[in-house]
């Protein structure tokens, strides 16, 4: 009896076909630099509660050509994360209406941008407050 | 019908896709290029005692546990949903794996932040 070979359709590079594929692809791709940079942090964490010098053994990790590399190639994608999650973020939630006008998409996604832009500034006052 | 856990883990991966798309872009910024490259000092604005002093806060704790939990919840969340997409079977296995790697580092997040005082 003959051994049975189904026909499975090969997965490789389908999604290279299409330029929304491509942009699907590279939105998803975003979500491992997110949990990756969580491990970084976590690590840190780690760091800072083993002492002072596992610390800044940590920061000098940081220093490396290739952290910065990835932390630049990370902060691409995750901020391509953060644009298309804005995007979509109406079409996942139901109809908005504010004083019985009904918000529209597009006012909804320049929302989420904008308080994206708030939340940047203010962490970055935080931080550097002080460091003068 | 057996419950399904996609609406808890779909609650973390909304949360965490949240914070990560108002923070996530700053915080890489920050701790990623411009402590490392010196543009802001690092024994100051990510200094040990800074640091320690903000994980040793309630507040600092609870942020600290949010972003790391969060982000990796979202993150393996999607991953797990992006295997089909790249020719790999999601089976049980990699559901374990993935949301296991979530689990695992918001119970040794929690542990270290507790620790910290």
């Amino acid at each position: 009896m003959a051994t049975r070979k189904p026909y499975i359709r090969s997965m490789d590079g389908w999604w290279r076909r299409d330029p929304f594929f491509v942009r699907y692809m590279i939105r998803e791709a975003s979500s491992f630099f997110v949990a990756a940079y969580a491990l970084v942090l976590l690590w840190g964490l780690w760091a800072l509660e083993r002492g002072h010098n596992a610390y800044d053994a940590w920061l000098e990790a940081l220093r490396h050509p290739l952290m910065v590399l990835f932390h630049l190639v990370a902060l691409a994608f995750v901020s391509y994360h953060a644009y298309t999650w804005w995007k979509v973020a109406p079409k996942t939630m139901p109809t908005v209406r504010l004083g019985g006008r009904e918000i529209s998409q597009a006012q909804i996604s320049a929302g989420g941008w904008a308080a994206w832009a708030v939340a940047s500034v203010a962490v970055l006052v935080l931080v550097g407050w002080g460091t003068r | 019908m057996k419950r399904s856990h996609e609406p808890v883990v779909w609650s973390l991966f909304g949360a965490g896709g949240v914070l990560s798309a108002l923070f996530g872009p700053v915080l890489i910024l920050i701790t990623g290029v411009l402590v490392p490259a010196g543009i802001l000092p690092a024994d100051d604005a990510m200094s040990f005692g800074r640091m320690q002093e903000f994980a040793g806060h309630w507040i600092g704790k609870a942020v600290i546990v949010a972003i790391i939990s969060l982000f990796l919840w979202h993150g393996m969340h999607r991953i797990y949903h992006s295997l089909h997409d790249v020719g790999v079977h999601a089976g049980t296995g990699m559901k374990i794996a993935c949301y296991g790697l979530a689990l695992a580092a918001t119970a040794i997040c929690a542990g270290l932040v507790l620790a910290v005082n």
